[in-house]
């Protein structure tokens, strides 16, 4: 059935894509078949993305997209079981740091690929993603910066991880401008995505899924 | 007008004025010797410019914070406490010894913040930590249905609808009528009616503070790089600033996310804002140049980075106009100083455009491949940069000293090279630092 809606939304033509749900609402469409269709047009914005033939407003144009369709389709869902959610991710821009772009974006299509975010914002105190992470029984950890200074904060917050003795069941994933392998290391993070596709990918890995 | 007959010259001939007048700076040097390292050091730069080979590769790692916090100052000392990053600036210099003096441009003014309420920035102590340095609050600063307005003139848009929101203390503005009603008689009365109101009474109080603030800020900043030019002989390395149209429009006023979406929802509008700011762009640059009487002027560029537009829209909405800004400059002689923050891997062929004259213009790279960057800028423009300010966080002086030595080996020969950090340098290592410039005093000479 929403084949079309596929096509629509992953073109990121917005008004006809919303247009189109509107339409299918109003004659009793599944929803749920409504937002699986924007799934699949959000892999394939994905492996664009992968394939070096989309782009950072890409990626954020069809969040908007998906984000709008949500809104729509959301009050129609009533009674339909949520599906269930992959794993937790605690995740935030580090301490010093109030960029938040890219752990925007991360954040958007985790949640689209099925985890569930929570977002701790920009400016994160190392104890802050501990405690949550504890609190929630988050099984990563993702940490993002773009400033070369807030390369310690990363450091000191695996540090305060492993000193609250949680990094049996944590992992931890970094990411932003200044990430290079030898960061990783020097932090002691666990892995790293050199965008928000690859740590999608990288969260799926670590938490067993495809 | 940087000479009388400043008209009747060709571009190339603004280009040899404006970089004698670097080159004789009226600083009263410590010594002849100084005065000969300083001439020495422009040279580098210029023969980098215009693609000769240079005595050897000019050192101009962008130094922000680093002298402060080498010196144990806190990121918000560094900015408030004019004297003691005077002694800073000073120890920085006179250790280091780098060819171009540390970028002053990023000892924010502070202070003149405090008293505008500013918006825009985050600065220590004010919404950062005292230990993080300044950055950007980005947010819809001009709203998405307000790009007429920009188009139909930028200054009242400016005045009236943009400051107002950046600048707490410009709030009141919003009052005011456009300066471009001022046309007669009778039309002088209503337009000063609000000046005599409180909030706009006040307004204007308090940017006589600020301009204080700022003549403060700006004795101390001329007076620190004065001294370390004059005991030193190290010369600065940009005379002023500007950015490319889409950035300015990206960075500042429809923030990163609000342009991306603006790019599929009115790419019309986007484009016209964009042809709108080249001239203002152009115009900034030059008479930046002109008053501090330096060739260069800086343009960080950050909106048309890898990733962040496909190739196809790097050549519709950011190239057509920033290129129009450098040709605008070189026009009159300046030489843009293109800082291309993160990748521009996928911009090397778009930005090898041969209507931009030869050696009139440095591309300093971050995140690049440099053997692609020489392939496709050598011979054409001089390019540089690409030390990864990581490794000098992160690294050890050997190793800074490696990654220095195969750079120069692998793209500075036979010059049109300058030897930079990718990033502007706050916290780092300081023997990595040490490393780096050495290191490239030593094998820049054997190219």
């Amino acid at each position: 059935m929403p084949h079309e809606l596929t096509t629509a939304v992953a073109a990121l033509r917005e008004k006809e894509a919303l247009a189109l749900v509107d339409r299918l609402l109003a004659e009793g469409a599944d929803p749920v078949g409504i937002i699986d269709a924007c799934k699949q047009a959000m892999d394939i914005i994905g492996e664009r993305f992968a394939a070096g033939q989309a782009f950072i407003p890409e990626l954020i144009m069809a969040g908007e997209i998906m984000r709008a369709i949500t809104a729509k389709v959301t009050p129609h869902l009533s009674g339909a079981p949520g599906a269930a959610k992959r794993a937790t991710i605690v995740l935030g821009t580090v301490k010093g740091d109030i960029h938040d772009i890219g752990k925007d974006i991360v954040a958007t299509m985790l949640d689209i690929a099925g985890f569930d975010v929570v977002d701790l914002g920009v400016d994160v105190p190392e104890v802050r993603f501990v405690e949550t992470a504890r609190e929630r029984q988050a099984q990563i950890i993702a940490m993002s910066c773009l400033l070369t200074s807030a390369l310690e904060a990363m450091k000191r917050t695996v540090a305060a991880a492993a000193e609250a003795g949680i990094r049996g069941e944590v992992r931890i994933m970094v990411g932003g401008a200044p990430i290079t392998e030898q960061v990783v290391a020097y932090t002691g993070a666990d892995g790293w995505g050199k965008d928000a596709v690859a740590a999608v990918e990288l969260a799926k890995a670590w938490t067993g899924g495809a | 007008m940087f000479t009388e007959n400043w008209s009747e010259l060709t571009p190339d001939e603004r280009f040899d004025v404006r970089m004698q007048a670097w080159m004789e700076p009226g600083v009263e040097f410590a010594s002849p010797g100084v005065r000969q390292a300083y001439q020495e050091r422009v040279q580098l730069f210029r023969d980098a410019i215009e693609l000769k080979k240079p005595a050897r590769v000019p050192v101009a790692p962008w130094i922000g914070l680093f002298p402060g916090l080498n010196a144990g100052l806190t990121a918000r000392e560094t900015y408030y406490e004019y004297e003691k990053l005077h002694g800073a600036w000073q120890t920085f210099h006179d250790e280091f010894r780098p060819d171009v003096l540390a970028f002053s441009i990023n000892i924010v003014p502070t202070r003149l913040y405090d008293i505008l309420d500013y918006h825009l920035y985050d600065w220590p102590g004010h919404g950062v930590p005292e230990d993080a340095g300044y950055q950007y609050n980005e947010k819809e600063w001009m709203r998405d249905d307000e790009y007429d307005l920009l188009i139909n003139d930028p200054s009242n848009y400016w005045q009236r609808f943009y400051l107002p929101r950046v600048i707490g203390a410009l709030e009141p503005w919003t009052t005011l009528a456009p300066f471009t009603d001022l046309v007669e008689g009778p039309f002088t009365g209503p337009f000063f009616i609000p000046f005599g109101t409180p909030p706009v009474q006040q307004m204007l109080k308090t940017m006589l503070d600020a301009g204080n603030a700022a003549l403060e800020w700006v004795q101390a900043m001329a007076g620190m790089d004065g001294a370390s030019t004059a005991a030193f002989g190290i010369p600065g390395f940009a005379g002023g600033a500007t950015k490319a149209p889409y950035d300015t429009l990206g960075d500042t006023m429809r923030g990163t996310r609000g342009l991306m979406l603006d790019k599929f929802r009115r790419p019309e509008k986007v484009l016209e804002a964009c042809e709108r700011l080249v001239p203002l762009a152009i115009d900034w640059g030059v008479r930046a140049a002109d008053v501090n009487r330096h060739p260069m002027v800086f343009i960080p560029l950050h909106k048309g980075a890898d990733g962040f537009l496909s190739d196809e829209d790097f050549r519709t909405f950011y190239w057509p106009t920033l290129k129009k800004v450098l040709l605008g400059l070189i026009e009159q002689g300046v030489v843009p100083l293109c800082f291309a923050e993160g990748g521009y891997n996928e911009r090397l062929a778009a930005i090898h455009d041969p209507e931009i004259p030869a050696g009139r213009m440095i591309w300093m790279f971050d995140a690049t491949d440099m053997k692609a960057a020489r392939e496709h800028l050598g011979g054409y423009q001089c390019f540089g940069g690409n030390v990864p300010g990581a490794l000098l966080t992160t690294g050890t002086a050997a190793e800074t000293e490696a990654y220095v030595k195969q750079l120069i080996a692998d793209v500075a020969g036979p010059g049109g090279f300058i030897l930079g950090s990718g990033i502007v340098i706050d916290e780092a290592r300081a023997d990595c630092m040490k490393a780096m410039i050495d290191a490239g005093r030593r094998y820049g000479s054997e190219i």
